[in-house]
C-alpha cells in the first residue's frame, strides 16, 4: 500500500513536472513542420517562471472567485493526471474516481474557467465563457460515449481494469475502438483548444475561445493556468494510451516493468505530440459554428462505435 | 411510527389553524409559525429515515365517510418520500420565516394557513394506503398550492398562469382516478391492499399503467403537459416555488413508483421504454428551453422539466431491467432515479430560495438587469453557487452522484436479452450525458449573468438576505454537499427501499463497501469515493496556494484590461440572450423565435429575441378551440324550453329501463 501511495504521488509529480516540455515539444516540432526556426523546448518552462516572478494585477471588478479559480484548475488537473495509469495500473487513488468522474474533473474546470471569465465583467471574457460552454456541451458527451465503448468492451468504468483488459487481450482489432479512437482524437483537439477548434497562439480576440477567457490573467495565476492546461493536454494524451496503446503500462505489483514503461510512456508522448504538431499543421481554424458539426460527428462516431460493439458481439 | 407521522401530518394543519385566530399578531405568527412547521418538518424526517428501515405499519384512521375510512400506511418507500418532505420542508420553512417580512396581515395568514395545508395534504398522499384517502390528498394539494400560486391573484397573468395549472392538475387527476379505478377490477374495494391483490391481465395492466404515467406525469411536468410548470412558478411566491418544484412534483414521482412496482407489481420493460423515450425527451426539451429564458424563475421551471426527465431515465431503466428479470440492475436504476429525485428537491428547492432572495433584494427576477450580485449580496451568493455546482452535476457535489448512478444502469445494458433494447439503453445515456453538459451551460449563465460581472441596472440599497432567509438556504446547501459526500447512507436507504418494493437487492459487494466509497456492483467495475476526491482536490489546491505565495504574493489592483479597449460600459456584458445565442443556433429548429432586429440608424440599439414552446401551437390551443367547439355542440341541448328537457327525461327513463332489465 505505502509503495502504492509513493507511486502514486510520484506519478502525478512526473506528469505535472513533464507537462510543460510536452508542450515546448509540440511548438518545436510545429515549428520545423512550418519551417520556422523552433524556440527551445524549454521555452514554456522559462515562461512559467517569468510569470510566477512578475507582480499580480487584479481587475477591480474581480472577486474571490476570479483569485480562486487558478488554484481550483490546477487541482483538478493535479487530480486527473492522478487517476489515468500512466505509468502503472496500482494507483490506490485511482478507484476514487472512475471514468466517469475524471469526465466531471473536467467539466468542474471548465464551468470554473467560465464563470470566473464572467466574473470581471468584460465583454471578451463573457464571449470566451460562452463559446468554451458550448465547446464543452458538445464535446462531453462524445467523450462519455468514448469511454463508454471502452467500458462496454472491459466491463468496468476504471480505467486500470480498463488497461488491464485492453492490453491483455489477444491482438484482435476492434472495430468499434477504431470508431472510439477517431471521436477521442477529435473531442482531444476541442477539449484542449487546439486547431482546428480553437488556435492556442491566436491573437485575434474575436476568434478566441480559450484565450479569451483568460484575458484577464496575469502573473501566478496565468501561469497556474497555462501549467493546468498543459497538464490537461497530457492527461487527455494519456488517457488515450490506456485506452488505445495500453501497451507498455506496469500491470499491478510488477516493479521491474517501471523502466520500460516510462520509456514507453516518454516514446508514446513524443509521437503523440509531433502527432498533433502534423495535424495543427494541416488543418485550419473553422468557424466557430462548424465546431458544432466536427463534435457532433464525434458524438455520432462514439454512438456508432457503441453500437458496433453490441452488433459484433452479440 | 405511523401514529407520530399521523401527529406531524395534523400538526402541520394546525400550524396552518393556529395562524387564522384573529387576536394573534401576524408579524408573531410569521417569527413563530413558520420555525414550528420547520421543526415538525425535522420530526417527520427523522420519522421517515427511520421508517425506511423498518417494517411497514398500517393503521385505519376513525376519518372519513361512514362507511369508508381512511387508511394509511408507512413503509419504506413512504418513509423515504417523508424524509425527502421533511428534510427540504424544513429548509424552506425557516426560510419562510423571513421572506414574508414584508406581507400585510390578512395575506400572512392565508399564506400560512394554505402552506402548511399544502404540506399536510403532501404528507397524507405519500401515507394514504387507500385510493379514496389519496385522492382526497392529491386533490387538496392541488388546491391549496393553487390558492398560494395565485397570492398575487389581482394580476391577470397571475390568474391565467393558477387556472392553467389547476385545468392540468385535474386532468392528470382524472388519470389517476381511471387508473384506481382499473386496478380495482369491480371488487368494491379501494384500498391498495385490495389493489395489490388484484390480477391484471396484460391489456388492463397495461392500462392501468398508462393511465398513472399520463396523470402522474401531468403533475411532474412531462412532455407535452409541462406547459403550466413555467407559468406556475413564477407567478407563485418563491418558497412556494421552491416546494412546489422540489417536492410536489416528487409526489407524481412517488405516485408512479407506488402504482407501477407496488400495485401493478409485474413490471414490463416496454413500458420501461416508453417511460425512457419520454423522459428523453423530456430531459432534452427542458434544458434547452431553460437556457433560451431570460426570467430566472421561469429557466428555474424548465430546469425541473429537465431534471424530472432525469429522474425519468433512472426509472425507466430501471423498468426496463425489471421487465427483462435482471433485479439488480433494476435496482440499480430505481435508486439511481430516486436518489436524483432527493437531489433535486435538494438543490431546485435551494435554487429558488435563492430567486427568491434575488427578487427580494432587488424587485428583478430579469437576469439582464442583475449583474454583480456577489459584491452585494455574498451569502446569496455563496449559497447559490453550491446549488449551481450541484445541479451541474460536478463533483463531488449531489447531482453527480445520482447522474453516475444513472451513467453505471446504463452500462449495465449488455445483461439484457434483447439485442434491440441492449443498444438503446446506452442511447438514453448519451441523452442523458448531452441534457447534463447542457444544464453546466445554463447554470454558468445563471451565476455568471446574475452573480458576476458588474449590475447592468442601476439597483439602489441592494440588500443580504435576513437571518432566516440564510438559515433555510444554508440547511440545504448543507444537504447538497452531505448528499454528495456520503452517498452511502441514502443508497443503502433506497437498496432498503426498493427491496421492500420488488425483493431485489444491490449486490453484496455494494452493501459492505465502507461509507465514504460508492460501489454500484462490484469495486473491479466501478466505484467512486467523493470523500477522497475532494481532499485530493483540497490539498493540491491549498499546497499550492502555500507554496506559490511563499515566492511572493504582490497584487495590483486595475481597471479590467479587456485587450486594452477604453469605453467599457456594463452593456458590453454578455447577456442572458447572448450566452445562449449558440443553443438558439445550433438547436435553433426546437424553437419558435420572435426577434426583434434594430435598425442600422437606430441610436439605442436594443435587441431582443422570444423564444416560444411549440407545444401551444401543437398540442394546447387547438384542444382548447376543440373544447369550444363541443361546448358550443352541447350548447345545442340547452333550449332553455321545459317540454325539451322532459323530453329528455323521458328518454333517459327508457334507455335505463332498457339496460337494467
Amino acid at each position: 500500500m505505502n509503495a502504492g501511495v509513493a507511486l502514486q504521488v510520484l506519478q502525478s509529480i512526473l506528469v505535472v513536472l513533464i507537462a510543460p516540455l510536452v508542450m515546448g515539444w509540440v511548438n518545436v516540432c510545429r515549428a520545423w513542420l512550418q519551417n520556422r526556426s523552433a524556440p527551445s523546448v524549454w521555452l514554456p518552462y522559462y515562461t512559467l517562471a517569468k510569470l510566477f516572478h512578475k507582480d499580480a494585477i487584479i481587475a477591480h471588478t474581480a472577486s474571490p472567485l476570479f483569485r480562486w479559480m487558478p488554484y481550483v484548475l490546477f487541482g483538478c488537473m493535479w487530480l486527473a493526471a492522478g487517476i489515468v495509469p500512466v505509468l502503472a495500473t496500482d494507483l490506490p487513488f485511482a478507484p476514487a474516481a472512475d471514468i466517469i468522474a475524471l469526465v466531471g474533473v473536467f467539466a468542474m474546470a471548465r464551468v470554473a474557467t467560465a464563470l470566473a471569465a464572467m466574473d470581471t465583467g468584460t465583454a471578451f471574457g463573457g464571449l470566451g465563457a460562452r463559446r468554451e460552454m458550448m465547446v464543452g456541451f458538445l464535446a462531453e458527451p462524445a467523450m462519455l460515449m468514448t469511454l463508454f465503448t471502452a467500458a462496454f468492451i472491459s466491463g468496468s468504468t476504471q480505467l486500470a481494469t480498463i488497461v488491464d483488459t485492453l492490453a491483455h487481450r489477444e491482438f484482435a482489432i476492434y472495430p468499434s475502438l477504431a470508431f472510439a479512437g477517431v471521436a477521442f482524437l477529435m473531442v482531444l483537439l476541442a477539449e484542449n483548444a487546439r486547431i482546428p477548434v480553437d488556435n492556442p497562439t491566436t491573437h485575434l480576440e474575436l476568434t478566441m475561445i480559450h484565450e479569451a477567457m483568460i484575458l484577464e490573467y496575469s502573473a501566478r495565476h496565468l501561469a497556474l493556468i497555462e501549467w493546468a492546461v498543459a497538464i490537461k493536454l497530457v492527461a487527455y494524451m494519456t488517457i488515450g494510451f490506456a485506452l488505445f496503446l495500453p501497451w507498455g503500462i506496469a500491470p499491478a505489483g510488477d516493479w521491474g516493468a517501471l523502466p520500460l514503461a516510462l520509456a514507453a510512456l516518454g516514446a508514446k508522448l513524443a509521437l503523440a505530440g509531433a502527432g498533433l504538431a502534423f495535424l495543427e499543421t494541416l488543418l485550419a481554424k473553422m468557424r466557430i459554428f462548424l465546431v458544432a458539426e466536427f463534435l457532433s460527428t464525434a458524438f455520432l462516431l462514439a454512438v456508432l462505435g457503441m453500437l458496433i460493439h453490441f452488433l459484433v458481439h452479440a | 411510527m405511523l401514529a407520530a407521522a399521523l401527529v406531524a401530518a395534523l400538526a402541520w394543519l394546525a400550524i396552518g389553524l393556529a395562524g387564522l385566530v384573529p387576536a394573534g399578531n401576524a408579524v408573531l405568527a410569521r417569527r413563530v409559525l413558520f420555525p414550528l412547521g420547520a421543526a415538525v418538518g425535522l420530526a417527520l424526517a427523522a420519522i421517515g429515515a427511520q421508517a425506511a428501515w423498518t417494517p411497514a405499519e398500517t393503521l385505519v384512521a376513525p376519518l372519513g365517510l361512514p362507511d369508508l375510512p381512511f387508511h394509511l400506511r408507512l413503509d419504506p418507500l413512504a418513509g423515504f418520500f417523508l424524509l425527502l418532505l421533511g428534510a427540504v420542508s424544513a429548509g424552506v420553512s425557516t426560510y419562510c420565516a423571513g421572506y414574508f417580512r414584508d406581507e400585510t396581515p390578512l395575506r400572512l395568514r392565508l399564506i400560512c394557513l394554505q402552506y402548511h395545508a399544502f404540506l399536510a395534504a403532501m404528507a397524507f398522499v405519500i401515507l394514504a394506503d387507500d385510493a379514496y384517502l389519496f385522492m382526497v390528498a392529491w386533490e387538496t394539494m392541488a388546491l391549496a398550492s393553487y390558492f398560494l400560486v395565485t397570492t398575487d391573484h389581482q394580476r391577470p397573468a397571475i390568474r391565467n398562469a393558477g387556472f392553467l395549472y389547476l385545468l392540468v392538475a385535474h386532468i392528470g387527476a382524472l388519470a389517476v382516478l381511471l387508473c384506481f379505478g382499473v386496478m380495482h377490477t369491480g371488487g368494491g374495494d379501494y384500498t391498495f391492499d385490495a389493489l395489490r391483490e388484484a390480477q391484471l391481465s396484460p391489456f388492463w395492466a397495461s392500462v392501468a399503467f398508462l393511465l398513472a404515467f399520463f396523470g402522474f406525469g401531468a403533475k411532474a411536468g412531462l412532455l407535452p403537459l409541462h406547459a403550466w410548470l413555467p407559468e406556475a412558478h413564477p407567478a407563485a411566491p418563491s418558497p412556494v416555488s421552491a416546494l412546489m418544484s422540489g417536492v410536489m412534483i416528487k409526489t407524481a414521482i412517488y405516485g408512479m413508483v407506488r402504482v407501477v412496482y407496488d400495485l401493478i407489481g409485474a413490471v414490463r420493460w416496454e413500458w420501461g421504454l416508453l417511460v425512457l423515450v419520454v423522459g428523453a425527451a423530456t430531459a432534452l426539451f427542458g434544458i434547452l428551453f431553460a437556457l433560451a429564458q431570460q426570467d430566472l424563475k421561469r429557466l428555474l421551471a424548465y430546469s425541473s422539466v429537465e431534471n424530472i426527465g432525469i429522474v425519468l431515465l433512472g426509472l425507466g431503466m430501471s423498468m426496463v431491467f425489471f421487465g427483462f428479470g435482471q433485479p439488480q440492475a433494476g435496482m440499480l436504476g430505481l435508486i439511481a432515479s430516486l436518489y436524483h429525485a432527493f437531489n433535486h428537491a435538494v438543490f431546485k428547492s435551494l435554487l429558488f430560495l435563492g430567486a427568491g432572495s434575488i427578487l427580494h433584494a432587488t424587485g428583478l427576477r430579469d437576469l439582464n438587469a442583475l449583474g454583480g450580485l456577489l459584491r452585494r449580496m455574498p451569502a446569496v451568493a455563496f449559497y447559490f453557487l453550491i446549488g449551481t455546482l450541484s445541479i451541474s452535476a460536478l463533483p463531488p457535489l449531489n447531482g453527480f452522484v445520482s447522474e453516475w448512478l444513472t451513467f453505471q444502469t446504463a452500462l449495465q445494458a449488455p445483461l439484457i436479452e434483447h439485442g434491440v433494447m441492449r443498444s438503446l439503453v446506452p442511447l438514453f445515456a448519451a441523452t442523458l450525458a448531452l441534457s447534463a453538459a447542457l444544464t453546466a451551460m445554463c447554470f454558468v449563465k445563471v451565476y455568471g449573468v446574475a452573480f458576476l460581472g458588474r449590475p447592468r441596472t442601476q439597483q439602489p440599497a441592494v440588500h443580504d438576505a435576513s437571518l432566516a432567509e440564510r438559515l433555510g438556504l444554508a440547511w440545504l446547501s448543507a444537504g447538497c454537499v452531505v448528499l454528495g459526500l456520503f452517498p452511502s447512507a441514502l443508497l443503502l436507504t433506497l437498496n432498503r427501499v426498493g427491496e421492500s418494493l420488488t425483493g431485489a437487492s444491490l449486490g453484496a459487494a455494494a452493501l459492505e463497501s465502507s461509507w465514504f466509497w460508492l460501489v454500484p456492483t462490484e469495486p473491479a467495475r466501478a466505484s467512486y469515493s467523493p470523500v477522497i476526491f475532494l481532499l485530493v482536490v483540497l490539498a493540491v489546491v491549498l499546497v499550492t496556494i502555500r507554496v506559490v505565495l511563499l515566492y511572493h504574493g504582490r497584487v495590483r489592483i486595475a481597471d479590467p484590461w479587456d485587450c486594452g479597449f477604453p469605453e467599457q460600459s456594463t452593456r458590453m456584458q454578455d447577456t442572458a440572450e447572448g450566452f445562449a445565442q449558440p443553443i438558439r443556433q445550433i438547436f435553433g429548429p426546437v424553437y419558435l423565435l420572435r426577434r426583434h432586429l434594430p435598425g442600422p440608424d437606430d441610436s439605442h440599439p436594443r435587441y431582443s429575441v422570444k423564444v416560444e414552446d411549440r407545444h401551444w401551437y401543437w398540442v394546447y390551443l387547438p384542444l382548447a378551440r376543440l373544447a369550444g367547439i363541443l361546448s358550443a355542440k352541447v350548447a345545442l341541448l340547452q333550449r332553455g324550453r321545459i317540454s325539451t328537457y322532459l323530453l329528455y327525461s323521458f328518454f333517459t327513463l327508457i334507455a335505463l329501463l332498457v339496460f337494467v332489465r
